[in-house]
């Protein structure tokens, strides 16, 4: 039948669904890259492997699925002295909707520091330098070209801590953590070159770098990167925000203001 | 100086050379008191100051807010104003489908991404032609690094409405004799005598006024936020007017599926 097809349709290799006989607008069954959700997904699945399978079109090996699993722990929550935290703390704290929330600690999480689009751009170094430490080097040496459309001039190289003057407890831990799933090649070669690499970013890697490596080992491509890395650190940002809000506004830092004598001259 | 020195002058407080809220006294606006100095700014005027720190002569704010007049479009259909709708329909609040719509517009093939390559590409050619290079090579140059030619050419219409009332405008307040105007035409001209066949579109338009009131690229995008937000408004209103979940409903038979046959999930 052909004929009573919509003439405008959404085209997916995702998701399909079968209405009720009787009634169009409701589904009877919903599948997912061909798994029946409701009837045999639910249960059986976990949430990386529906995670996976969303993006990937097929569910993840069993390395695959505890390396996503540890990736979404690493990430899932940055603390309160992280920027997208705060931001969601200071939409929580003023009583602000719960997606209010979210879209805060999106568009602060997406940033070229310690952000989403970071990763993007460290998964970017992956794609071009892969296990090559000269190509590395050649690629960390250069003066990036800065032509980055909405972004504004980002300062470091992606993937690595100008926090930081030596590599952090914690970056080394998830390194040798997440190396462990044996999954992809990036992370592991990245733990037996990393002071070389360090070196020639001249900053120790962060764990923006940790969880660009993973996502590469883990299929994925940049912009898939930079999506997954938006949405696996909300628990953290929802946790502090609705915290925050329960502990009301005066308890919050509002912090003192320095204003300059000289205003800010016109912009350039 | 160090990073955690950096770091360190900068904890516990806001540094500012913007201003600052003087909350119950006053507060200061780029180096004004905004209730005493600038309370009668027009308040596209006040918007543009915060951004540039100048202050616009009076027809070329008339200029801008046309600008912004002629491509606010109260049509649900448009993606960006999709999302504001979409949102009355669910019932989510105004602000959330507004923010959200305007987040959207910050798009790659229309809105504030294609905004500030647009204006991008008029600086730099301006400058590339001063120098003596050809204008045929600046387009090439600028399609081989981008494929397209932002500001030029229009995803779902070969013309664009908004060109002439704003080309009209201009001339009636005398800001059509800009250099950037001058040259966005032109490349339109060339764009029509190669093998392109675009024609100039609102991106350029707008970048080149702006440009020839002295904005850069980027005060012309932050400029441009507000720019499609009167038209999302009422895609909101006359969403949450109608039933629940009635605007742009799908049937099962809306999906076209293309993926893999039906499987069972693995033990």
């Amino acid at each position: 039948m052909k004929n009573d097809l919509p003439t405008e349709r959404v085209h997916t290799r995702i998701w399909l669904e079968e209405a009720e006989a009787d009634n169009p607008f409701v589904a009877r069954a919903a599948f997912c890259h061909g798994y029946d959700v409701h009837g045999d997904l639910l249960g059986r699945a976990r949430w990386v492997d529906m995670l996976y399978l969303l993006f990937k079109g097929d569910p993840p090996a069993l390395a695959q699925a505890g390396l996503l699993e540890a990736l979404a722990v690493m990430l899932a929550n940055a603390g309160p002295r992280d920027a997208a935290v705060h931001a969601a703390m200071a939409a929580g704290v003023s009583g602000s909707p719960a997606a209010a929330v979210l879209m805060a600690a999106l568009a602060v999480g997406a940033g070229q520091h310690t952000g989403a689009r970071e990763v993007h751009q460290a998964m970017q170094c992956w794609a071009a330098c892969g296990q090559d430490l000269a190509a590395w080097q050649q690629r960390l040496a250069a003066v990036p070209v800065q032509d980055n459309g909405i972004w504004p001039t980002c300062e470091h190289p992606p993937g690595f801590d100008i926090n930081a003057s030596r590599t952090p407890l914690p970056v080394l831990q998830a390194l040798d953590r997440l190396s462990q799933f044996g999954v992809g090649r990036c992370l592991g070669w990245l733990q037996g070159e990393r002071a070389a690499v360090e070196q020639a970013a001249g900053h120790p890697i962060g764990l923006t770098g940790v969880a660009a490596a993973a996502l590469v080992d883990l299929g994925f491509s940049p912009d898939e990167g930079e999506m997954l890395h938006l949405l696996l650190r909300l628990p953290g940002a929802a946790a502090h925000a609705l915290e925050q809000r329960s502990a009301g506004y005066k308890n919050f830092p509002f912090f003192d203001l320095e204003l300059s004598r000289e205003p800010a001259p016109e912009a350039t | 100086m160090t990073r955690q020195r950096v770091l360190r002058e900068s904890t516990g407080r806001l540094r500012s050379r913007m201003g600052g809220a003087f909350v119950g006294s006053h507060t200061i606006f780029r180096g004004h008191d905004l209730h005493t100095e600038l309370r009668n700014l027009d308040w596209v005027e006040l918007y543009v100051f915060g951004i540039t720190g100048r202050r616009l002569a009076p027809a070329q704010l008339k200029l801008l807010h046309a600008l912004w007049v002629c491509t606010s479009y109260p049509d649900a259909r448009i993606w960006n104003n999709r999302v504001a709708a979409l949102a009355g329909s669910t019932r989510s609040s105004g602000n959330l489908g507004a923010a959200a719509a305007l987040a959207v517009s910050e798009a790659s093939i229309y809105g504030r991404g294609i905004d500030i390559r647009a204006a991008r590409f008029l600086h730099e050619t301006r400058r590339r032609v001063a120098q003596g290079v050809a204008l045929d090579d600046c387009i090439r140059d600028e399609l081989k690094r981008h494929r397209t030619l932002a500001g030029y050419g229009r995803p779902i219409a070969a013309g664009d409405e908004r060109i002439a009332p704003m080309l009209a405008l201009a001339a009636e307040l005398g800001l059509d004799g800009g250099p950037h105007l001058q040259l966005a035409l032109q490349v339109e001209r060339q764009l029509q005598a190669g093998r392109w066949r675009w024609r100039m579109n609102y991106a350029a338009l707008s970048a080149a006024l702006t440009a020839d009131m002295g904005f850069s690229p980027r005060e012309h995008y932050f400029a441009g936020f507000p720019a499609f937000l009167a038209g999302m408004q009422p895609c909101f209103i006359d969403a949450v007017e109608r039933p629940a979940g009635s605007l742009f409903p799908l049937t099962c038979q809306h999906i076209a599926y293309k993926g893999p046959p039906k499987r069972i999930w693995p033990t």
